[in-house]
């Protein structure tokens, strides 16, 4: 039999398009008499918005509209939790990347060069920057309605802090700041939409949720939710960054397209995109922590504060994960932990791969080396002695029994591939006679796949075959570029048993598969994958059912492209039994869907069962420091990563690969600063990214470990790959300087 | 307004161009060609490079009127009836994700393995650090070219 799964290269649905450079992306596509919108910033942070004059704008050369939030026929406020973000800026400018007004024109070209002809009059506020201000009780409020600047706080309370207290030897406090950084996906949201002549707005863009993008449509034009469309289409990477603001866009576009009734497309520059697109939250993280002189951590005390910017977003689910797993990946009795989102009239915050988990890891990954130290236990030791293994209970009172719990296995095998013991004792430490200082530092972690209580969690597939034995499949799970429909495609023909070249992914829209959720949480796999596994079974017993009445025979395998009886005799091939099925008036047709166990929460206890099921990896990396640049160079990473089933693992190595590449951007490149809650990067010049020639070899191990509540066996691993390395460099650039550096990104000073 | 006459992928195209408009957008908007990609707008991300007489070049930072009797080739050129030895190997080597950057990516590594047909993994960063990709993490590209430089003839 032929191994479907275990294919020796990368199989991609769309290779052949992006090699060739005829994947059509959203601004690649043109629609006759298309026009242009772009948006309107004002120069403001905070502000009442008194005025828009567009008297001269209108005069401008091929201008054709202007419009403002007095324009929209729906509502003008939105958002996936807090309904507060602002489609065009009504009454207040809330942060600087607030559109203020759309300009319409014939051409692109026309409608930039009229942009500064709109006069915008407002009176400036005093903005509120810093979140521990915001939270003040005398700080006015960014949202009245909400009633409070803290827009969503969660807690952990587990066992008792003071008998942890006790029981402790010594006692580590450390706070810690992460900053916030900015996507980075190489295509510039963009979106068209044009009015069908059946009264459906039809929307295309760059975004990674159809169906957020639809009901930020809908919302905004004041429609039903099946009077608008939203087509995939090839995009240029999310990385969770093309959610709000991606939709937004779109919706914007459409908002144009239902005035004018014209087709309008919006793409956005770099320097709108930058501006305006919502960032990875930045943290300060205050710890506290005591062990026994065992090494045991007795407790851990810990108060997260997240900018979240003007809007709400998905902070308080961001800051979820953050509760959940704020003790990393060990188990602790005695735990007290408060995290808050804030609002601030900064740029706002929202979703991005890791969410929420890269802030807590940098700072407990480096902690938990240093309560060693403390203790002179080295920094292995230290984690084995606390690291959650089969059956532990996590912080939330979660007992890890329903799948392999693979940390040790995770981090023996890094440890062992990277050599770590050997190359640790030629660590510099700062020592002043070498001029070239050598570091090997690790991290461990864990996470809970997919949403977990943070929302509902299902998806569903649809299996069509036609006729002649060919299948259509389509799952709820968008492609952001990570290869999902390359997955599903696999894990369909593993599981029909017939060759995958015979499957096409059909691109979906929103008014044929049912709302699937957000294509976010590395939850693509496990819930899209899980829902084609179930389709794949319902359609195998309809042909099976049909095999049985028709013929009397029992089916019981389906592989190389036929249906064998249970004693391997082949029955008939896929081809026959399909056209056997529709000569009975049978469809092949199958409906699947996958319900994420069931999880649970309490918000007042911060106990819960999290997460259906969780995945473990370490991550080690080796790198130099020069004592006179102060630049480091990473050498070497390893990266082991529990994935469940790897249904594509090249495509899967590659995941990791491109999540590296971005913690070395997060650990020590990037750094999306704001000025006077003005974001300063403007484009890549001065918001630098991972080059080709900042990053090292790169190793990746897959560690499989069929997951029994996932129907394809496979868990995920899209946002694992970036949470961890940060605190591995943290740690090697300790061990290389003798210096621990607890804000990111590194700046080495010594 | 001014006539511009270059060749574009081995035919002769005439067109009219404003001085002020990069090779980029006529390429996109008046000449058809889709695979040049825009990321930033300004040299800085390598999405929009071009071969032109055999240079990678980021057709952002040009103005089309300066392109008079130059040959340009995007990734639709390279892309005949046979996939090039390089797309081959981008294919095997799952070298792009989300697929942005692979225009830019192949243009800049047909150039490197005709002016190096056998570079080692340091030529081939440098010839590369001029292209973003937030997706792959570089490494699959690199092992990319570096399959295909051994599959070109010595
Ligand atoms: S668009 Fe030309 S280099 Fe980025
Ligand atoms: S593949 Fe997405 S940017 Fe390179």
């Amino acid at each position: 039999m032929e191994d479907l799964l275990n294919t020796p290269t990368a199989f991609r649905n769309d290779a052949y398009a992006k090699v060739t450079g005829i994947a059509k992306y959203a601004d690649d596509i043109t629609i006759p008499g298309m026009l242009h919108a772009v948006p309107i910033y004002s120069d403001y942070v905070y502000a009442e918005l008194i005025a828009v004059d567009a008297t001269e704008a209108l005069k401008q050369p091929g201008v054709i509209a202007v419009y403002t939030a007095r324009d929209v026929p729906g509502k003008v406020l939105f958002g996936q939790i807090i309904q507060d973000y602002q489609v065009l800026a009504d009454k207040y400018i809330k942060t600087h990347g607030d559109v203020i007004a759309l300009l319409v024109a014939e051409t692109r070209v026309q409608a930039i060069a009229a942009i500064p002809f709109v006069r915008i009059e407002a009176r400036e506020l005093p903005a509120v920057l810093d979140p521990e201000v915001a939270m003040l009780p005398e700080t006015p409020l960014l949202h009245p309605a909400h009633g409070s600047n803290i827009c969503n706080e969660h807690c952990v309370r587990r066992g008792d802090i003071t008998l942890g207290e006790q029981a402790s030897d010594v006692v580590i406090e450390q706070t810690f700041k992460t900053q916030r950084i900015e996507h980075s996906y190489l295509e510039p949201e963009s979106g068209i939409a044009y009015l069908r002549p059946d009264g459906v707005m039809e929307v295309m863009g760059s975004m990674q949720h159809p169906f957020s993008t639809r009901r930020f449509t809908a919302n905004t034009l004041g429609l039903a939710l099946n009077d608008v469309e939203v087509k995939t289409i090839p995009m240029g990477g999310g990385f969770g960054g093309k959610d709000d603001t991606a939709a937004l866009v779109c919706a914007r576009a459409a908002l144009c397209a239902y005035l004018l009734k014209r087709p309008v497309k919006m793409t956005y520059t770099r320097e709108w995109s930058m501006r305006e697109s919502y960032k990875r939250h930045p943290y300060t993280l205050q710890y506290r922590m005591g062990l026994s002189q065992d090494g045991i951590i007795r407790f851990a005390k810990s108060r997260f504060v997240a900018d979240g910017g003007a809007y709400c977003s998905v902070t308080p689910w961001v800051t979820w994960r953050s509760t959940v797993q704020c003790c990393g990946a060990y188990s602790v009795e005695n735990v007290h932990n408060d995290t808050y989102g804030v609002y601030t009239n900064n740029i706002f915050s929202g979703a991005m791969r890791g969410f929420g988990s890269p802030q807590v890891n940098f700072a407990i990954e480096q902690l938990i080396e240093m309560a060693g130290e403390k203790l002179g236990l080295d920094e292995l030791e230290i984690r084995r002695r606390n690291m959650v293994r089969q059956g532990s209970t996590t912080v939330t009172g979660q007992v890890l029994d329903t799948h392999v719990v693979s940390l040790q296995q995770a981090m023996d095998r890094v440890l062992a591939e990277i050599d770590y013991t050997n190359k640790r004792s030629q660590c510099s430490f700062g020592d002043p006679a070498q001029d070239e200082w050598y570091g090997i530092g690790m991290a461990l972690s864990y996470r809970g796949m997919s949403l977990g209580a943070e929302g509902v969690d299902f998806n569903s597939a649809i299996i069509s075959v036609q006729p002649d034995g060919s299948v259509l499949i389509e799952t709820g799970i968008h492609e952001n570029g990570q290869g999902s429909e390359s997955a599903m495609i696999l894990i369909a023909a593993e599981h029909l048993g017939i060759p995958k070249e015979r499957i096409r992914y059909r691109m979906p829209s929103t008014s044929n598969i049912p709302d699937g959720g957000t294509t976010v949480a590395s939850r693509g796999t496990i819930l899209g994958g899980g829902a084609v596994v179930n389709a794949a079974k319902i359609l195998k017993n309809i042909l099976t059912t049909e095999i049985k009445t028709a013929k009397n025979i029992d089916v019981s395998s389906f592989r190389d492209s036929g249906l064998y009886d249970t004693n391997n005799e082949l029955v008939m091939s896929w081809n026959d039994a399909i056209k056997l099925c529709y000569s009975r008036q049978q469809y092949p047709y199958a409906f699947g869907v996958f319900q994420a166990p069931k999880v649970s929460w309490d918000e007042h206890t911060g106990q819960g069962n999290a997460y259906f099921t969780w995945v473990y990896a370490c991550q080690a990396v080796e790198l130099k420091v020069n004592p006179k640049t102060r630049q480091v160079t990473v050498l070497n990473i390893v990266a082991a990563h529990e994935v469940g089933k790897a249904i594509n693992p090249d495509m899967v190595k590659g995941q990791i690969y491109g999540g590296l590449a971005t913690a070395v951007g997060y650990a020590l490149l990037e750094d999306c600063k704001s000025e006077n809650g003005k974001i300063v990067p403007t484009n890549f010049h001065n918001y630098r990214i991972a080059r080709a020639t900042d990053l090292p070899e790169m190793t990746a191990i897959l560690i499989e470990n069929h997951d029994p509540q996932s129907p394809s066996g496979a868990k995920g691993v899209g946002e694992p790959t970036l949470e961890l390395l940060a605190p591995a460099i943290a740690n090697a650039v300790y061990r290389a300087t003798g210096k621990r550096f607890y804000t990111l990104p590194i700046r080495i000073e010594l | 307004m001014a006539k511009v006459k270059l060749t574009l992928n081995n035919e002769t195209r005439t067109i009219d161009v404003e001085p002020c408009e990069t090779l980029l957008d006529v390429l996109r908007d008046k000449l058809g060609m889709k695979s040049p990609k825009c990321g930033c707008d300004r040299g800085d991300c390598g999405a929009c490079a071009v071969l032109i007489d055999g240079k990678s070049v980021r057709s952002c930072l040009i103005f089309a009127i300066e392109c008079e009797g130059q040959h340009i080739t995007t990734l639709e050129g390279i892309s005949g009836d046979q996939l090039s030895i390089l797309q081959e190997a981008f294919i095997e080597f799952n070298s792009f994700q989300c697929g942005y950057c692979a225009p830019g990516v192949i243009i800049s590594a047909t150039e490197l393995l005709k002016s190096n047909p056998h570079p080692n993994l340091e030529e081939i960063k440098e010839a590369l650090s001029g292209n973003l990709c937030r997706c792959t993490g570089y490494q699959p590209i690199f092992d990319a070219i570096l399959k295909a430089s051994k599959e070109t003839k010595k």
